[in-house]
Protein backbone atom coordinates (compact mmCIF):
# COMPACT_ATOMS: atom_id res chain seq x y z
CA UNK A 1 0.00 0.00 0.00
CA UNK A 2 1.11 3.48 -1.14
CA UNK A 3 0.51 6.92 1.81
CA UNK A 4 -0.06 10.24 0.01
CA UNK A 5 1.45 13.32 2.62
CA UNK A 6 0.40 16.60 1.32
CA UNK A 7 2.87 19.01 3.59
CA UNK A 8 2.40 22.58 3.29
CA UNK A 9 5.45 25.12 3.79
CA UNK A 10 3.81 27.59 5.93
CA UNK A 11 5.54 30.91 8.55
CA UNK A 12 7.23 28.43 11.49
CA UNK A 13 4.80 28.77 14.44
CA UNK A 14 7.04 30.09 16.69
CA UNK A 15 7.04 33.35 14.58
CA UNK A 16 4.81 36.19 15.56
CA UNK A 17 3.63 37.87 12.17
CA UNK A 18 3.16 41.15 11.58
CA UNK A 19 0.54 42.49 9.19
CA UNK A 20 2.05 44.62 6.31
CA UNK A 21 0.90 48.10 6.57
CA UNK A 22 -0.50 48.89 3.46
CA UNK A 23 -3.01 46.21 4.47
CA UNK A 24 -2.54 43.87 1.67
CA UNK A 25 -1.45 40.88 3.63
CA UNK A 26 1.28 39.75 6.61
CA UNK A 27 5.41 40.34 5.98
CA UNK A 28 6.53 36.72 5.30
CA UNK A 29 9.65 38.43 3.48
CA UNK A 30 12.13 36.85 5.55
CA UNK A 31 10.42 35.01 7.99
CA UNK A 32 11.71 31.31 8.99
CA UNK A 33 9.43 29.51 6.94
CA UNK A 34 8.41 25.77 8.21
CA UNK A 35 6.39 22.23 7.81
CA UNK A 36 3.45 22.56 9.12
CA UNK A 37 3.26 20.73 12.19
CA UNK A 38 0.08 18.90 11.88
CA UNK A 39 1.64 18.15 8.39
CA UNK A 40 4.78 16.58 10.32
CA UNK A 41 2.38 14.56 12.24
CA UNK A 42 1.23 12.76 9.15
CA UNK A 43 4.35 12.51 7.79
CA UNK A 44 5.76 10.73 11.17
CA UNK A 45 2.46 8.14 11.01
CA UNK A 46 2.67 7.32 7.46
CA UNK A 47 6.70 6.67 8.14
CA UNK A 48 5.79 4.78 11.42
CA UNK A 49 3.07 3.05 9.58
CA UNK A 50 5.37 1.90 6.71
CA UNK A 51 8.09 0.95 9.61
CA UNK A 52 5.47 -1.20 10.68
CA UNK A 53 4.76 -3.26 7.42
CA UNK A 54 1.39 -1.55 6.47
CA UNK A 55 2.42 0.05 3.79
CA UNK A 56 4.92 0.09 1.36
CA UNK A 57 5.81 3.37 0.22
CA UNK A 58 5.46 6.75 1.58
CA UNK A 59 4.74 9.80 -0.82
CA UNK A 60 5.43 13.57 0.14
CA UNK A 61 3.63 15.66 -1.51
CA UNK A 62 3.65 19.54 -1.60
CA UNK A 63 1.61 22.52 -3.79
CA UNK A 64 3.04 25.82 -3.94
CA UNK A 65 6.40 27.66 -4.52
CA UNK A 66 9.55 26.28 -5.80
CA UNK A 67 11.10 26.67 -1.84
CA UNK A 68 8.18 24.02 -0.68
CA UNK A 69 11.17 21.06 -1.96
CA UNK A 70 12.73 22.19 1.00
CA UNK A 71 9.46 20.75 2.77
CA UNK A 72 9.41 17.71 0.60
CA UNK A 73 13.22 16.85 1.74
CA UNK A 74 12.11 17.50 5.33
CA UNK A 75 9.36 15.33 5.00
CA UNK A 76 12.15 12.82 3.15
CA UNK A 77 14.37 13.21 6.04
CA UNK A 78 11.54 11.49 8.44
CA UNK A 79 11.47 8.91 6.32
CA UNK A 80 9.46 9.72 3.27
CA UNK A 81 10.84 7.98 0.21
CA UNK A 82 9.84 10.58 -2.41
CA UNK A 83 8.34 13.82 -3.33
CA UNK A 84 6.57 15.32 -5.52
CA UNK A 85 5.86 18.93 -5.80
CA UNK A 86 3.27 20.72 -7.94
CA UNK A 87 4.59 24.04 -8.22
CA UNK A 88 2.92 27.25 -9.04
CA UNK A 89 4.03 30.60 -7.24
CA UNK A 90 0.09 32.08 -7.50
CA UNK A 91 -2.01 31.73 -4.05
CA UNK A 92 -3.35 28.67 -3.78
CA UNK A 93 -6.80 27.93 -1.60
CA UNK A 94 -8.17 24.72 -0.20
CA UNK A 95 -10.49 23.86 -3.13
CA UNK A 96 -7.41 24.41 -5.85
CA UNK A 97 -5.01 21.94 -3.55
CA UNK A 98 -7.86 19.22 -2.77
CA UNK A 99 -8.41 18.82 -6.61
CA UNK A 100 -4.28 18.67 -7.42
CA UNK A 101 -4.46 15.91 -5.08
CA UNK A 102 -7.16 14.39 -6.10
CA UNK A 103 -5.23 14.52 -9.27
CA UNK A 104 -2.30 12.79 -7.37
CA UNK A 105 -4.61 10.37 -6.10
CA UNK A 106 -5.68 9.25 -9.61
CA UNK A 107 -2.67 8.93 -10.57
CA UNK A 108 -0.56 7.06 -7.82
CA UNK A 109 -3.76 4.96 -6.69
CA UNK A 110 -2.49 5.44 -2.86
CA UNK A 111 -4.50 3.18 0.10
CA UNK A 112 -4.21 6.23 2.72
CA UNK A 113 -3.67 10.06 2.28
CA UNK A 114 -2.87 11.33 5.48
CA UNK A 115 -2.69 15.17 6.24
CA UNK A 116 -2.61 17.79 8.82
CA UNK A 117 -6.29 18.82 9.91
CA UNK A 118 -5.57 22.53 9.82
CA UNK A 119 -2.61 24.68 8.16
CA UNK A 120 -1.31 27.47 11.04
CA UNK A 121 -1.12 30.06 8.53
CA UNK A 122 -4.76 30.57 7.12
CA UNK A 123 -6.25 27.89 9.77
CA UNK A 124 -9.08 26.63 7.14
CA UNK A 125 -9.07 22.97 7.90
CA UNK A 126 -10.77 22.01 4.69
CA UNK A 127 -8.18 20.26 2.82
CA UNK A 128 -8.89 16.96 3.70
CA UNK A 129 -12.55 16.96 4.23
CA UNK A 130 -12.73 17.98 0.34
CA UNK A 131 -9.91 15.52 -1.12
CA UNK A 132 -12.37 13.29 0.44
CA UNK A 133 -15.20 14.79 -1.51
CA UNK A 134 -14.13 14.79 -4.44
CA UNK A 135 -12.38 11.45 -4.63
CA UNK A 136 -15.25 9.92 -3.58
CA UNK A 137 -13.52 8.28 0.05
CA UNK A 138 -14.45 7.94 3.58
CA UNK A 139 -12.65 10.18 5.68
CA UNK A 140 -11.62 10.33 9.48
CA UNK A 141 -10.82 14.03 10.33
CA UNK A 142 -9.17 15.05 13.75
CA UNK A 143 -7.23 11.79 14.13
CA UNK A 144 -5.63 11.08 17.83
CA UNK A 145 -4.97 7.13 16.54
CA UNK A 146 -4.83 5.20 13.51
CA UNK A 147 -5.09 1.46 12.80
CA UNK A 148 -4.24 -0.85 9.88
CA UNK A 149 -5.95 -4.05 9.66
CA UNK A 150 -7.02 -6.77 7.62
CA UNK A 151 -7.43 -3.86 5.04
CA UNK A 152 -9.46 -1.82 7.15
CA UNK A 153 -8.66 1.61 8.63
CA UNK A 154 -9.55 2.57 11.99
CA UNK A 155 -9.38 5.89 13.53
CA UNK A 156 -10.35 7.41 16.34
CA UNK A 157 -10.95 10.57 16.11
CA UNK A 158 -11.38 14.03 18.68
CA UNK A 159 -14.64 15.60 18.96
CA UNK A 160 -16.46 17.86 21.03
CA UNK A 161 -16.73 16.72 24.47
CA UNK A 162 -14.66 13.63 23.95
CA UNK A 163 -13.49 10.59 21.14
CA UNK A 164 -15.02 8.47 18.47
CA UNK A 165 -13.73 5.82 16.61
CA UNK A 166 -14.87 4.91 13.41
CA UNK A 167 -14.05 1.86 10.70
CA UNK A 168 -14.03 2.18 6.88
CA UNK A 169 -12.48 0.55 4.32
CA UNK A 170 -9.71 1.84 2.39
CA UNK A 171 -8.31 3.64 0.54
CA UNK A 172 -9.35 6.55 3.26
CA UNK A 173 -8.41 10.23 3.88
CA UNK A 174 -7.38 10.95 7.68
CA UNK A 175 -6.28 14.23 8.74
CA UNK A 176 -4.27 14.55 11.95
CA UNK A 177 -4.71 16.12 15.37
CA UNK A 178 -2.15 17.11 17.78
CA UNK A 179 -2.20 14.37 19.86
CA UNK A 180 -1.51 11.32 17.06
CA UNK A 181 2.53 10.92 17.41
CA UNK A 182 5.49 12.81 18.61
CA UNK A 183 7.29 13.29 15.56
CA UNK A 184 11.14 12.13 15.28
CA UNK A 185 13.88 14.54 15.35
CA UNK A 186 15.68 14.13 11.69
CA UNK A 187 19.17 13.13 12.06
CA UNK A 188 22.29 14.26 10.07
CA UNK A 189 22.38 11.43 8.16
CA UNK A 190 18.80 11.06 6.94
CA UNK A 191 18.62 14.69 5.74
CA UNK A 192 21.78 13.59 3.78
CA UNK A 193 20.16 10.48 2.46
CA UNK A 194 16.84 12.61 1.62
CA UNK A 195 18.69 14.90 -0.69
CA UNK A 196 19.51 11.76 -2.73
CA UNK A 197 15.70 10.63 -3.09
CA UNK A 198 13.34 11.15 -5.96
CA UNK A 199 11.62 14.16 -6.19
CA UNK A 200 9.45 15.18 -9.26
CA UNK A 201 7.93 18.44 -10.33
CA UNK A 202 4.51 19.41 -11.91
CA UNK A 203 2.62 22.04 -13.33
CA UNK A 204 -1.04 22.53 -11.95
CA UNK A 205 -1.77 22.15 -16.10
CA UNK A 206 0.08 19.00 -16.07
CA UNK A 207 -2.75 17.54 -13.91
CA UNK A 208 -5.42 19.38 -15.61
CA UNK A 209 -6.63 21.04 -12.87
CA UNK A 210 -7.34 25.11 -12.53
CA UNK A 211 -6.40 26.68 -9.48
CA UNK A 212 -7.83 30.00 -9.80
CA UNK A 213 -8.87 31.26 -6.33
CA UNK A 214 -12.53 31.41 -5.79
CA UNK A 215 -11.98 33.75 -2.54
CA UNK A 216 -10.73 37.00 -2.68
CA UNK A 217 -9.04 39.01 -0.06
CA UNK A 218 -9.84 42.29 0.09
CA UNK A 219 -8.01 43.82 3.28
CA UNK A 220 -5.86 42.23 6.34
CA UNK A 221 -5.62 43.90 9.85
CA UNK A 222 -4.32 43.76 13.06
CA UNK A 223 -6.90 42.68 15.41
CA UNK A 224 -7.91 44.72 18.05
CA UNK A 225 -5.42 44.73 20.51
CA UNK A 226 -6.42 44.00 24.46
CA UNK A 227 -4.40 45.86 26.63
CA UNK A 228 -2.87 44.71 29.99
CA UNK A 229 -5.19 45.32 32.96
CA UNK A 230 -3.45 45.96 36.73
CA UNK A 231 -1.74 44.03 39.10
CA UNK A 232 -3.84 43.37 42.01
CA UNK A 233 -1.67 42.73 45.37
CA UNK A 234 -3.80 39.41 46.51
CA UNK A 235 -6.33 37.29 46.69
CA UNK A 236 -8.67 39.54 48.30
CA UNK A 237 -7.65 42.51 46.08
CA UNK A 238 -8.49 40.12 42.93
CA UNK A 239 -12.47 38.88 44.66
CA UNK A 240 -13.11 42.45 45.13
CA UNK A 241 -12.03 43.80 41.28
CA UNK A 242 -13.90 40.83 39.97
CA UNK A 243 -16.93 41.31 42.32
CA UNK A 244 -17.09 45.13 42.28
CA UNK A 245 -15.27 46.65 39.22
CA UNK A 246 -15.66 43.89 36.46
CA UNK A 247 -18.97 42.37 37.84
CA UNK A 248 -18.66 38.98 36.79
CA UNK A 249 -18.58 36.79 39.96
CA UNK B 1 -31.79 43.69 -8.63
CA UNK B 2 -29.47 41.99 -5.65
CA UNK B 3 -28.81 38.33 -5.70
CA UNK B 4 -31.51 36.48 -3.78
CA UNK B 5 -30.45 35.71 -0.05
CA UNK B 6 -31.21 32.35 1.43
CA UNK B 7 -29.46 31.10 4.22
CA UNK B 8 -29.94 27.60 5.44
CA UNK B 9 -27.99 26.65 8.97
CA UNK B 10 -26.99 23.12 9.37
CA UNK B 11 -27.98 22.53 13.12
CA UNK B 12 -25.64 20.95 15.58
CA UNK B 13 -28.02 18.82 18.19
CA UNK B 14 -27.88 15.25 19.83
CA UNK B 15 -31.05 14.39 18.16
CA UNK B 16 -33.27 15.51 21.38
CA UNK B 17 -31.95 18.76 21.98
CA UNK B 18 -30.00 21.74 19.61
CA UNK B 19 -26.56 22.14 20.49
CA UNK B 20 -26.17 26.08 21.91
CA UNK B 21 -23.35 26.63 18.78
CA UNK B 22 -26.26 26.49 16.17
CA UNK B 23 -28.12 29.34 18.42
CA UNK B 24 -25.01 31.80 17.15
CA UNK B 25 -24.98 30.21 13.86
CA UNK B 26 -28.43 31.79 13.58
CA UNK B 27 -27.39 34.95 14.19
CA UNK B 28 -25.05 35.14 11.75
CA UNK B 29 -27.24 33.78 8.97
CA UNK B 30 -29.85 36.41 10.18
CA UNK B 31 -26.86 39.12 9.27
CA UNK B 32 -26.60 37.52 5.62
CA UNK B 33 -29.91 38.82 5.18
CA UNK B 34 -33.16 36.99 3.17
CA UNK B 35 -35.01 33.99 4.71
CA UNK B 36 -33.03 31.67 7.31
CA UNK B 37 -33.91 28.16 7.68
CA UNK B 38 -32.60 25.50 9.65
CA UNK B 39 -31.58 22.03 8.21
CA UNK B 40 -31.98 18.94 11.21
CA UNK B 41 -30.70 16.03 9.78
CA UNK B 42 -30.75 13.22 12.50
CA UNK B 43 -32.45 9.98 13.66
CA UNK B 44 -35.52 10.49 15.85
CA UNK B 45 -34.50 14.22 16.09
CA UNK B 46 -38.03 15.56 16.49
CA UNK B 47 -36.81 17.34 20.07
CA UNK B 48 -34.16 19.19 18.16
CA UNK B 49 -36.41 20.08 15.14
CA UNK B 50 -39.16 21.41 17.64
CA UNK B 51 -36.19 23.49 19.53
CA UNK B 52 -35.01 24.89 15.87
CA UNK B 53 -38.88 26.09 15.35
CA UNK B 54 -38.25 28.02 18.51
CA UNK B 55 -35.53 29.96 17.39
CA UNK B 56 -36.95 33.73 17.25
CA UNK B 57 -35.99 34.62 13.03
CA UNK B 58 -36.02 31.13 11.62
CA UNK B 59 -39.15 30.79 8.98
CA UNK B 60 -38.74 27.16 8.39
CA UNK B 61 -37.20 24.61 9.28
CA UNK B 62 -36.39 21.22 7.39
CA UNK B 63 -36.32 17.70 8.80
CA UNK B 64 -34.53 14.38 8.05
CA UNK B 65 -34.82 12.17 9.88
CA UNK B 66 -33.38 8.67 8.95
CA UNK B 67 -31.00 5.65 10.49
CA UNK B 68 -28.25 6.77 8.23
CA UNK B 69 -28.23 10.20 9.92
CA UNK B 70 -27.79 8.40 13.80
CA UNK B 71 -23.74 8.67 14.08
CA UNK B 72 -23.70 12.09 12.33
CA UNK B 73 -21.00 11.01 9.94
CA UNK B 74 -19.50 13.76 7.67
CA UNK B 75 -20.76 11.51 4.33
CA UNK B 76 -24.29 11.16 5.40
CA UNK B 77 -24.86 14.78 6.48
CA UNK B 78 -22.83 16.23 3.86
CA UNK B 79 -24.86 14.50 1.31
CA UNK B 80 -28.39 15.41 3.28
CA UNK B 81 -26.68 19.29 3.01
CA UNK B 82 -26.49 18.73 -0.94
CA UNK B 83 -30.02 17.30 -1.18
CA UNK B 84 -31.32 20.96 -0.75
CA UNK B 85 -28.58 22.77 -1.35
CA UNK B 86 -29.52 24.18 -4.75
CA UNK B 87 -32.68 26.44 -3.05
CA UNK B 88 -30.01 28.07 -1.09
CA UNK B 89 -27.49 31.15 -1.80
CA UNK B 90 -25.91 30.50 2.12
CA UNK B 91 -25.19 27.69 3.90
CA UNK B 92 -23.98 28.10 7.21
CA UNK B 93 -22.09 25.77 9.58
CA UNK B 94 -21.46 26.22 13.51
CA UNK B 95 -17.30 26.32 13.26
CA UNK B 96 -17.33 22.94 16.03
CA UNK B 97 -15.50 19.61 15.58
CA UNK B 98 -19.17 18.36 13.77
CA UNK B 99 -19.50 21.76 11.40
CA UNK B 100 -15.53 21.82 10.45
CA UNK B 101 -15.94 18.01 9.22
CA UNK B 102 -19.00 18.36 7.13
CA UNK B 103 -18.52 22.00 5.37
CA UNK B 104 -15.69 21.41 3.21
CA UNK B 105 -17.10 18.19 1.80
CA UNK B 106 -20.20 20.47 1.09
CA UNK B 107 -18.20 23.16 -0.62
CA UNK B 108 -16.11 20.80 -2.21
CA UNK B 109 -19.13 18.87 -4.30
CA UNK B 110 -20.83 22.40 -4.95
CA UNK B 111 -17.36 23.38 -6.63
CA UNK B 112 -17.10 26.49 -4.31
CA UNK B 113 -14.83 27.65 -1.77
CA UNK B 114 -15.62 27.64 1.83
CA UNK B 115 -14.91 30.43 4.40
CA UNK B 116 -13.80 29.28 7.70
CA UNK B 117 -14.24 30.75 11.18
CA UNK B 118 -16.11 34.24 9.64
CA UNK B 119 -15.99 35.89 13.19
CA UNK B 120 -18.47 38.92 11.16
CA UNK B 121 -20.63 39.38 8.29
CA UNK B 122 -19.96 42.42 6.52
CA UNK B 123 -22.62 41.86 3.49
CA UNK B 124 -23.75 38.63 1.77
CA UNK B 125 -20.35 38.09 0.19
CA UNK B 126 -17.52 39.66 2.22
CA UNK B 127 -16.58 38.43 5.64
CA UNK B 128 -14.40 38.69 8.41
CA UNK B 129 -12.03 35.76 9.24
CA UNK B 130 -9.10 35.40 11.32
CA UNK B 131 -5.80 33.98 10.25
CA UNK B 132 -2.40 32.96 11.72
CA UNK B 133 -3.92 32.63 15.22
CA UNK B 134 -6.09 35.71 14.76
CA UNK B 135 -3.12 37.59 14.71
CA UNK B 136 -4.11 39.32 11.45
CA UNK B 137 -7.72 39.80 10.65
CA UNK B 138 -8.60 38.85 7.34
CA UNK B 139 -11.43 40.65 5.17
CA UNK B 140 -12.60 38.36 2.35
CA UNK B 141 -14.88 38.20 -0.54
CA UNK B 142 -16.52 34.73 -2.04
CA UNK B 143 -17.44 34.77 -5.76
CA UNK B 144 -19.25 31.91 -5.85
CA UNK B 145 -22.51 31.49 -6.43
CA UNK B 146 -23.43 29.44 -3.44
CA UNK B 147 -21.07 30.51 0.08
CA UNK B 148 -20.62 27.98 2.37
CA UNK B 149 -19.44 29.65 5.89
CA UNK B 150 -18.32 28.14 8.66
CA UNK B 151 -19.06 30.17 11.97
CA UNK B 152 -16.89 31.17 14.54
CA UNK B 153 -19.51 31.02 17.83
CA UNK B 154 -17.82 32.91 20.08
CA UNK B 155 -17.90 35.89 16.92
CA UNK B 156 -22.00 36.32 17.92
CA UNK B 157 -24.95 36.18 20.60
CA UNK B 158 -27.06 32.97 20.44
CA UNK B 159 -30.19 33.96 18.57
CA UNK B 160 -33.31 34.39 21.42
CA UNK B 161 -36.31 32.02 21.09
CA UNK B 162 -39.65 32.79 20.53
CA UNK B 163 -40.13 31.81 16.97
CA UNK B 164 -42.67 29.95 15.34
CA UNK B 165 -41.42 28.47 12.30
CA UNK B 166 -42.71 25.41 10.32
CA UNK B 167 -41.58 21.95 10.49
CA UNK B 168 -41.24 20.49 6.95
CA UNK B 169 -39.68 17.03 6.53
CA UNK B 170 -37.84 15.79 4.36
CA UNK B 171 -36.51 12.76 3.06
CA UNK B 172 -33.42 11.08 4.83
CA UNK B 173 -30.15 10.34 2.48
CA UNK B 174 -29.61 6.85 2.38
CA UNK B 175 -26.86 5.59 3.74
CA UNK B 176 -22.83 6.16 2.25
CA UNK B 177 -22.00 2.91 3.40
CA UNK B 178 -18.54 4.66 3.43
CA UNK B 179 -17.66 4.76 7.17
CA UNK B 180 -19.31 3.21 10.26
CA UNK B 181 -19.01 4.30 13.44
CA UNK B 182 -17.38 2.12 16.51
CA UNK B 183 -17.82 3.60 19.41
CA UNK B 184 -17.21 6.66 21.41
CA UNK B 185 -15.76 8.24 25.03
CA UNK B 186 -17.60 10.94 25.85
CA UNK B 187 -16.86 12.77 29.12
CA UNK B 188 -19.61 12.81 31.52
CA UNK B 189 -19.96 15.72 33.22
CA UNK B 190 -22.35 18.09 34.78
CA UNK B 191 -19.98 21.22 34.02
CA UNK B 192 -21.38 23.54 31.26
CA UNK B 193 -19.12 22.88 28.19
CA UNK B 194 -16.65 24.55 27.09
CA UNK B 195 -17.43 26.73 24.24
CA UNK B 196 -20.39 27.58 26.06
CA UNK B 197 -19.32 28.30 29.64
CA UNK B 198 -20.02 31.47 30.83
CA UNK B 199 -17.12 30.64 33.18
CA UNK B 200 -13.78 29.08 32.64
CA UNK B 201 -11.19 28.04 34.98
CA UNK B 202 -7.54 26.57 33.01
CA UNK B 203 -4.38 25.24 33.92
CA UNK B 204 -1.10 25.05 32.28
CA UNK B 205 2.08 23.12 32.50
CA UNK B 206 2.53 24.61 35.92
CA UNK B 207 -0.47 22.41 37.68
CA UNK B 208 2.63 19.29 37.15
CA UNK B 209 0.58 16.00 37.35
CA UNK B 210 -3.07 15.66 36.40
CA UNK B 211 -3.53 14.76 40.47
CA UNK B 212 -2.63 18.31 41.43
CA UNK B 213 -4.60 19.58 38.21
CA UNK B 214 -7.98 18.25 39.64
CA UNK B 215 -6.90 18.91 43.18
CA UNK B 216 -6.14 22.61 42.83
CA UNK B 217 -8.61 23.39 39.83
CA UNK B 218 -11.34 21.55 40.82
CA UNK B 219 -12.96 22.80 43.69
CA UNK B 220 -12.59 26.61 42.20
CA UNK B 221 -14.71 25.73 39.26
CA UNK B 222 -17.31 24.17 41.28
CA UNK B 223 -17.67 27.03 42.75
CA UNK B 224 -17.84 28.95 40.33
CA UNK B 225 -20.35 26.59 38.21
CA UNK B 226 -17.28 26.78 35.15
CA UNK B 227 -16.16 24.86 32.77
CA UNK B 228 -12.24 23.21 32.87
CA UNK B 229 -9.53 24.02 30.18
CA UNK B 230 -6.40 23.89 29.91
CA UNK B 231 -2.99 25.10 27.95
CA UNK B 232 -1.66 22.84 25.19
CA UNK B 233 1.09 22.12 27.27
CA UNK B 234 -1.01 20.52 30.49
CA UNK B 235 -2.73 18.64 27.74
CA UNK B 236 0.60 17.24 26.15
CA UNK B 237 1.63 16.37 29.52
CA UNK B 238 -1.55 14.43 30.22
CA UNK B 239 -2.49 16.74 33.09
CA UNK B 240 -5.81 17.06 31.21
CA UNK B 241 -8.30 15.49 28.60
CA UNK B 242 -7.37 16.54 24.91
CA UNK B 243 -10.80 18.12 24.54
CA UNK B 244 -10.20 20.37 27.43
CA UNK B 245 -7.37 22.22 25.21
CA UNK B 246 -7.90 26.33 24.58
CA UNK B 247 -6.45 27.89 21.84
CA UNK B 248 -5.91 27.82 17.72
CA UNK B 249 -5.73 24.17 17.32
CA UNK B 250 -7.95 23.32 20.21
CA UNK B 251 -11.70 25.20 21.18
CA UNK B 252 -12.21 28.99 20.55
CA UNK B 253 -13.87 30.18 23.75
CA UNK B 254 -14.95 33.71 24.90
CA UNK B 255 -16.38 33.44 28.19
CA UNK B 256 -17.64 36.30 30.71
CA UNK B 257 -14.31 35.17 32.94
CA UNK B 258 -11.42 33.47 32.17
CA UNK B 259 -9.45 32.35 34.80
CA UNK B 260 -5.58 31.42 33.28
CA UNK B 261 -3.54 29.50 36.13
CA UNK B 262 -0.27 28.53 35.63
CA UNK B 263 -0.61 28.97 32.26
CA UNK B 264 2.50 31.65 30.36
CA UNK B 265 0.32 32.50 27.91
CA UNK B 266 1.27 31.36 23.85
CA UNK B 267 0.38 32.63 20.73
CA UNK B 268 -1.75 29.84 20.19
CA UNK B 269 -3.61 29.86 23.58
CA UNK B 270 -4.34 33.59 23.58
CA UNK B 271 -5.69 32.93 19.70
CA UNK B 272 -8.55 30.67 21.86
CA UNK B 273 -9.23 32.99 24.77
CA UNK B 274 -8.40 36.80 23.96
CA UNK B 275 -11.94 37.78 23.24
CA UNK B 276 -13.80 36.62 26.77
CA UNK B 277 -14.57 39.45 28.55
CA UNK B 278 -12.75 39.72 31.74
CA UNK B 279 -9.08 37.90 32.29
CA UNK B 280 -7.23 36.72 35.42
CA UNK B 281 -3.99 35.48 35.02
CA UNK B 282 -2.73 33.74 38.17
CA UNK B 283 1.49 33.00 37.90
CA UNK B 284 4.00 33.25 39.46
CA UNK B 285 6.16 34.39 36.90
CA UNK B 286 6.09 38.04 36.28
CA UNK B 287 7.29 38.18 32.86
CA UNK B 288 4.27 35.46 31.62
CA UNK B 289 2.95 37.13 28.49
CA UNK B 290 -0.37 35.99 30.09
CA UNK B 291 -0.35 39.60 31.82
CA UNK B 292 -0.07 41.40 28.71
CA UNK B 293 -3.71 40.55 28.22
CA UNK B 294 -4.64 39.74 31.67
CA UNK B 295 -7.31 42.42 32.95
CA UNK B 296 -5.89 41.44 36.24
CA UNK B 297 -3.10 39.92 36.95
CA UNK B 298 -2.21 37.95 40.05
CA UNK B 299 1.76 37.45 40.51
CA UNK B 300 1.77 34.55 43.18
CA UNK B 301 2.23 30.64 43.37
CA UNK B 302 -0.99 28.99 42.11
CA UNK B 303 -0.94 26.39 44.70
CA UNK B 304 -1.06 28.96 47.12
CA UNK B 305 -3.47 31.43 45.67
CA UNK B 306 -5.82 29.13 44.02
CA UNK B 307 -6.94 27.39 47.21
CA UNK B 308 -7.31 31.12 48.94
CA UNK B 309 -9.52 31.91 46.11
CA UNK B 310 -11.96 29.05 46.35
CA UNK B 311 -11.93 30.32 50.17
CA UNK B 312 -12.41 34.03 49.65
CA UNK B 313 -15.60 32.98 47.32
CA UNK B 314 -16.95 30.75 49.88
CA UNK B 315 -17.38 33.44 52.39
Amino acid sequence: MKILVPVKRVVDYNVKVRVKADGTGVDIANVKMSMNPFDEIAVEEAVRLKEKGAATEVIAVSCGVTQCQETLRTAMAIGADRGILVECADELQPLAVAKLLKALVDKEQPGLVILGKQAIDDDCNQTGQMLAALADLPQATFASKVEVADGKLKVTREIDGGLETLSMAMPAVVTTDLRLNEPRYVTLPNIMKAKKKLLAIVKPADLGVDVAPRIKTLKVAEPPKRGAGVKVADVAALVDKLKNEAKVI
Amino acid sequence: MAALVNVLVVAEHDHGTLKGATLNTVTAALQCGGEVHVLVAGENARGAAQAAAQIAGVAKVLHADGASLKEQLAESVAAQVLAVARNYSHLLFPATAHGKNVAPRVAALLDVGQISDATKIIGADTFERPIYAGNAIATVQSSDATKVITVRTTGFDAAGSGGGATVETITAVADSGRSRFLCSEIAKSDRPELIAAKIIVSGGRAMGSSEKFNEVLTPLADKLGAALGASRAAVDAGYAPNDWQVGQTGKIVAPQLYIAAGISGAIQHLAGMKDSKVIVAINKDPEAPIFSIADYGLEADLFAAVPELVQALGS
